[in-house]
């Protein structure tokens, strides 16, 4: 049992995710044309697997696996001399024997992509299916371990999956004793199926067929077991599904989290790694975060962080806190076990993928104000900032949203500042990728409200209004968005108002109005009414025809969306031309009902609105009846 | 012979202890089997066993074995008395190595089946004995044996200790290599495939 324990843990190693190879693989050429001699010696074997009764095939079949065969030359060479399909079809015959020695060599070879492209072009894959039937258990392990190697591109895992080799792996996870007392066989086989699992798992579709096969409540059970050999390609293969919702949920309410939690802290690198995964893509959800807090799951991930050798853990350790983040009261215990510190020490000479998730965190975190002054007095503006200067695209929105959060304090602005953090965040909305844009101009938000002399800086940005006010030309909802909120505080600077202004803020703001998303009206609205303030805006609001859809939005349900509106409208009302249209669309009748709201800034607005619509309705009927 | 009841029980006992792959009831079923074979077979031994042909046909319509070397051979080693006569003890003992028996046991069965003059080493000849048929298709550009010897080669490259250890690919080796059980125990270890490398002699358990 242990022995193959040893050389399945190299196994497993290898079908973690791979990098994709679907297209027929290349062939290196060498020089020359003399065969190799393994391919000789190859030869010689050869004609006993081919000529030979079972006697001969079997001797002939143990001396060849004494050949180096994870040697390339080895491997390619079996495939040169015809022997793959003498292998492949003595897996056809019902010697048992045989398709034992021909698949202790298939399992070794096909570790090579060349190797097993060719074994499933040789219609190997439906027959390993088959035997999978088998009553032989070793039989049904070498075929599992064979297909799990075999199954590292798209359409090897479609061919399983459409012989029927899903059910049947699925059905070699069903524990023979009854309990939780793992027997040494059972797990054997369990962990040869979870292997072949893991490797088909990566396909979409056979994500869904190992759920309808009833894979998840027996992964569920083997989770619970102690032994590391099985427990990786186990939460390897749930990991790997948790991209699915329906498989986040069964984790949830099978109890996993748990298991996962626990699991955090093995020995093994690579089972923590894989926990760590898969708690970081369940944590979309939040009752899975509130579980992880529950099971205690929070402080062994905050522990793994200081392992920072290993990059590929500490990517997914990184990213499992950056999601549980998300939810306030894990931050909360993050800050008991000094997470905070501990990241920002992991700014700096990181991997990508480490620095995605890790400025992640950070940017959940600093939605906690005492976190915002953690990462100053720890040094971790500086790196921040620097890292607005990259180019991946995940990664800079991640920045953003994290410079932006330490923006909210005066004392972190002002570092930012010195470190020209606003000028860089200020040319990210020239970057092609609207998330990029969008993500920026939500940061830059924080950045002009708290910044000294902040009028001043933003005019410092040369063709800095020009670009943003050209950006309420995008077609993304998100950018929109964020631009009107960007615009919103800009415009409270009456200079920058004017130089907006003559780059047509007005008009544009006004041709957005016609939306149903409350997110952008609600900016909108805000936009809208500080740029009220300056020269004529007012009445260029009301010629460009924005008052009419801005009375709708007093219909909406969102009370933020009414806060805005009604600042806007009440701004707005100050031109007798906007209150006519804003009396004949009803805006009256719907601002009655927001004076008495518990929100002083609606109340005044609202009020101060149906006011100047009354006073010119009185001068109106003065007028006309003298 | 007709046996008294109460030494039929002794025997059965007996015979439950010493084979310990049976229970009782099996091993009366064994006994009456083996009545029903000595009653077959000529009266040679007066009852007292049955002979090498009643045993080759018994196994060979029992397990499918008809390979006749290798069935002379398993006689051999059930007739341990080496009288050409199987008692009851030595059938049923015999047989729970054949149809039970653990690796080791095994291992020491088909070691022996494989030496066949009994000299406790499986010789070069031997194997050329046992594997001389093995060769289905023979290229034509090939002297007949050579295959058979390159086979011979291949498992005693792979089992015996004795063997030079070359490379596998070169051609020049010590031509007086044979296997000890040590070696055959060593390599069946490894590797179980190897159990029956010289041809079947086990029955296939489907």
């Amino acid at each position: 049992f242990f022995s193959k324990a040893s050389s399945s843990l190299e196994d497993v190693g290898e079908s973690s995710s791979e990098t994709e190879e679907d297209d027929q693989p290349v062939r290196r050429q060498e020089g020359g044309t003399d065969l190799s001699p393994e391919y000789w010696g190859i030869q010689k074997l050869a004609k006993y697997v081919k000529g030979g009764d079972p006697t001969a095939t079997l001797i002939a079949l143990c001396s060849m696996r004494d050949l180096n065969l994870s040697q390339e030359a080895c491997q390619l060479a079996i495939k040169d001399t015809g022997c793959l399909e003498v292998l492949i079809n003595l897996l056809d015959t019902e010697e048992i024997k045989c398709q034992t020695g021909s698949l202790k060599i298939l399992k070794e070879i096909s570790q090579n992509v060349l190797i097993r492209h060719a074994i499933a072009d040789l219609g190997g894959l439906e027959i390993m299916v088959k035997i999978l039937d088998s009553p032989d258990t070793d039989l049904k392990c070498l075929a599992a371990e064979t297909i799990a190697n075999v199954a590292r591109f798209k359409r090897a895992r479609k061919t399983v999956r459409q012989h029927g080799g899903i059910k049947r792996l699925v059905e070699l996870l069903e524990c023979i004793s009854v309990g939780l007392s793992c027997q040494a066989e059972d797990t054997e086989t369990a962990r040869c199926g979870a292997l072949a699992l893991w490797s088909c798992s990566k396909s979409t579709k056979n994500k869904k067929a190992i759920r309808k096969a009833g894979g998840i409540p027996l992964l569920a059970r083997w989770l619970k077991c102690s032994h590391t050999n099985i427990l990786i390609p186990v939460v390897g293969t749930l990991q790997e599904c948790a991209s699915e919702p329906s498989y986040r949920l069964a984790i949830r309410t099978e109890g996993m989290i748990e298991d996962l939690v626990k699991n955090l802290s093995s020995e093994h690198e690579e089972l923590q790694m894989h926990c760590a995964s898969a708690i970081f893509k369940c944590a979309e959800d939040e009752e899975t975060r509130d579980l992880v807090r529950k099971h205690e799951g929070l402080q062994p991930l905050s522990v793994l962080l200081d392992n920072s050798e290993n990059k590929q853990l500490l990517a997914a350790v990184t990213g499992a806190i950056w999601k549980c983040a998300i939810s306030r009261e894990n931050v909360l215990k993050f800050q008991e076990y000094k997470t905070v510190e501990t990241l920002v020490t992991l700014l700096t000479d990181q991997p990508e993928e480490v620095l995605i998730n890790v400025i992640g965190a950070l940017g959940e975190c600093c939605k906690e104000q005492e976190n915002r002054g953690t990462v100053r007095r720890c040094g971790g503006i500086a790196p921040m900032v620097k890292l607005l200067s990259a180019t991946n695209r995940a990664l800079l929105v991640n920045v953003n949203k994290a410079v932006g959060g330490c923006a909210m304090e005066p004392e972190n602005m002002a570092v930012i500042d010195s470190l020209d953090g606003v000028r860089l965040l200020w040319s990210l909305l020239k970057n092609p990728n609207p998330d990029v844009q969008a993500s920026a101009a939500w940061a830059l938000c924080p950045c002009v409200a708290n910044a000294k002399n902040s009028g001043e800086m933003v005019r410092s940005f040369v063709g800095g209004l020009e670009l943003i006010v050209n950006l309420l030309k995008s077609k993304d909802k998100e950018v929109l968005t964020s631009v009107c909120a960007a615009i919103a505080n800009i415009a409270k600077d009456q200079e920058n108002l004017a130089v907006m202004t003559d780059h047509g803020v007005v008009p544009l703001l006004s041709k957005l109005a016609n939306t149903n998303n409350n997110k952008l009206r609600r900016h909108l609205a805000e936009a809208i009414a500080h740029c009220c303030m300056w020269s004529s805006n007012r009445v260029a609001f009301g010629e460009t025809k924005a008052v009419a859809p801005l009375a709708r939005y007093l219909k909406a349900k969102d009370p933020l969306v009414h806060r805005a509106t009604a600042l806007a409208l009440y701004q707005l009302s100050e031109d007798p031309n906007n209150c006519v249209i804003m009396h004949e669309n009803g805006v009256v009748k719907l601002l009655l009902a927001m004076v008495g709201s518990t929100d002083d800034a609606l109340q005044e607005a609202a009020a101060g609105c149906i006011a100047n619509i009354r006073r010119l309705a009185l001068a109106t009927e003065k007028a006309k009846y003298g | 012979a007709a046996m008294s009841r109460k030494g039929l029980k002794l025997l059965v006992d007996s015979l439950t202890r010493s084979a310990k792959h049976f229970n009782k009831s099996e091993v009366e079923c064994l006994i009456n089997l083996f009545d029903t074979l000595v009653a077959r077979s000529s009266s040679q031994f007066a009852g007292a066993g049955f002979d090498r042909t009643v045993f080759r046909d018994t196994l060979h319509s029992a397990f499918g074995m008809t390979d006749d070397v290798v069935l002379d051979r398993v006689f051999s080693t059930f007739d341990r008395s080496n009288d050409g006569c199987i008692t009851v003890v030595e059938w049923v003992e015999g047989l729970a190595v054949l149809l039970r028996g653990t690796l080791e046991e095994k291992m020491k069965y088909c070691f022996a089946v494989y030496d066949l003059n009994g000299d406790g080493y499986i010789s070069r000849e031997e194997m050329f004995q046992m594997l001389k048929n093995s060769l289905l298709i023979q290229p034509a550009d090939e002297e007949p044996d050579e295959g058979v010897k390159d086979l011979v080669d291949l498992v005693l490259k792979k089992m015996a200790s004795t063997y030079l250890l070359v490379p596998f690919l070169l051609q020049d080796y010590d031509h007086d290599g044979k296997l000890s059980f040590a070696d055959f125990e060593k390599a069946v270890r490894e590797e179980k495939l190897l159990l029956e490398a010289f041809g079947p002699c086990l029955p296939d358990i489907k």
